[in-house]
């Protein structure tokens, strides 16, 4: 990876999925051969799981900054949006079913919002910041169960503001901070927020971990049918290997995130620099409150998924949030509520592992990429 | 940057783009828009669901007037700009 050339695979894709850290690797393969045993047990093995999952709860807690009996295990970022949003909604059922949010959350958000009930979404600007003023007026209207509001924008980069909302909190009305693509590249948010959703495979962690905190003073009522398992938010089988071995990454990652952070900055800014170049062309998001990792982009007159195809046949791997990329004919929402270009988008992302070669050559390939493609049109 | 509430005014060109995907609408836009006069309005008919972003989104870019859409039934929309350059 360190030097790429043209035939070489260069991932760019980091906000989707990053290899596993070494760290994780190195404890994932210890705690599989000790830590597969139901940790409710009372035998030796049962309570050498428990013990492995204990310690995973309180490596957590503390890379998180909260209390180990606020860590919640789920099987992914998605499940603990869902756990949180639809656990705290449940604890407010006399005051309604409305769940107000962004008009630019992940679509885990969105999904349970309108299976809980109704979405009340509230518009962003240029950058994609919400409007807190909206927000906060939208919080606390009737018939609303919760308020989520992510921490950064999954596919623009964008900080929202999360502290801001405390005074809805303070309100009574529970808020759910998806904090899915910062988890581990910007410092959490302190206040503001009853519940916090993250996901492990984007820090570096194994796939199929999520976690969810639920603050202590927070009203959480399990919303799926319940389990009688270590932690009574949780249901199923723990993957106690999986949850220390994302506690692992967590906690590397952290040792390592400021300077690595700002290094990946450095990457991103050269490549929002070689993109702002090109003619037609708008780099998309808040140009410095933003993950540290990504940039998105938009190129008039070009095909999403043909300029996707085309740098990943030069060896670079991005994501696109253009309408002809995803299942259906729709575009990003992120992107329409913004008011952004929604064609010819590139989603460009760094890793640990991305090298300033990597990008160099990125950046080599993308003015001919794209006059090409403007050429056969 | 929506023209939504002033009166429609005359279309000097209508653009059919029905049935075409993004970013073809936006394309046809570009490549017509001179055909009409400064001042003058051109339209384009779209099914593509990406257009009712993108046609506002090509006139901020290219410092052209969105001029608000018409539903024409049958998930077909008509977009008007005005040109100003």
């Amino acid at each position: 990876m360190s030097t790429p050339a043209p035939d070489h695979p260069v991932p760019l894709d980091s906000a989707s999925g990053e290899p596993l850290h070494p760290a994780a690797r190195e404890v994932l393969d210890a705690a599989l051969s000790r830590g597969w045993a139901d940790p409710r047990r009372l035998h030796r093995s049962g309570r050498d799981a428990r013990l492995l999952l204990d310690n995973a709860r309180a490596v957590l807690a503390e890379a998180l900054d909260c209390r180990s009996d606020e860590v919640v295990l789920c099987s992914s970022g998605t499940d603990a949006v869902h756990r949180g949003l639809l656990g705290l909604a449940r604890s407010r059922r006399r005051h309604g079913t409305a769940i107000v949010c962004s008009a630019v959350e992940h679509s885990a958000v969105r999904h349970a919002a309108r299976w809980l009930g109704e979405e009340r979404a509230v518009g962003v600007d240029r950058h994609g910041r919400v409007n807190v003023d909206a927000f906060l007026a939208a919080g606390q209207a009737p018939g609303v169960a919760v308020a989520a509001l992510q921490h950064a924008n999954h596919e623009v980069g964008t900080v929202q503001p999360v502290e801001a909302l405390e005074p809805l909190r303070a309100a009574g009305v529970p808020v759910l901070v998806d904090a899915c693509a910062s988890a581990g590249r910007l410092p959490l948010p302190a206040d503001g927020w009853s519940a916090l959703a993250a996901s492990a495979h984007k820090w570096g962690g194994p796939a199929g971990v999520g976690v969810l905190v639920v603050r202590r003073s927070a009203r959480w009522e399990q919303p799926f049918p319940g389990d009688d398992r270590a932690d009574h938010r949780e249901t199923g089988f723990e993957n106690v290997p999986a949850a220390l071995a994302a506690a692992a990454a967590l906690r590397a990652v952290l040792d390592e995130r400021e300077t690595e952070a700002a290094r990946q900055r450095r990457l991103v800014d050269r490549v929002r620099a070689a993109a702002a170049a090109l003619p037609d062309t708008e780099v998309v998001g808040d140009p410095d409150d933003r993950l540290p990792h990504l940039v998105t982009f938009s190129c008039l007159y070009v095909n999403g998924e043909a300029i996707v195809t085309e740098l990943d046949r030069r060896g670079f791997g991005v994501a696109s949030g253009s309408a002809c990329t995803a299942s259906t004919l729709e575009p990003s929402h992120v992107l329409a509520a913004m008011g952004a270009l929604t064609h010819g988008n590139v989603r460009l992302s760094v890793g640990r592992d991305t090298t300033e070669a990597d990008v160099e050559a990125f950046c080599a390939v993308l003015p001919e990429v794209v006059a090409s493609l403007r050429a056969d049109l | 940057m929506s023209g939504d509430d002033r009166p429609v005014g005359p279309v000097d060109l209508e653009l059919d783009c029905r049935t075409m995907l993004c970013p073809q609408p936006v394309i046809e836009l570009a490549r017509h828009v001179g055909d009409v006069a400064v001042g003058g309005v051109i339209a384009v008919l779209a099914t593509d669901p990406a257009a009712r972003y993108d046609v506002p989104a090509w006139c901020r870019m290219r410092e052209q007037e969105y001029a608000g859409a018409d539903e024409l039934g049958d998930g077909v929309t008509r977009y008007r700009v005005r040109r100003l350059a």
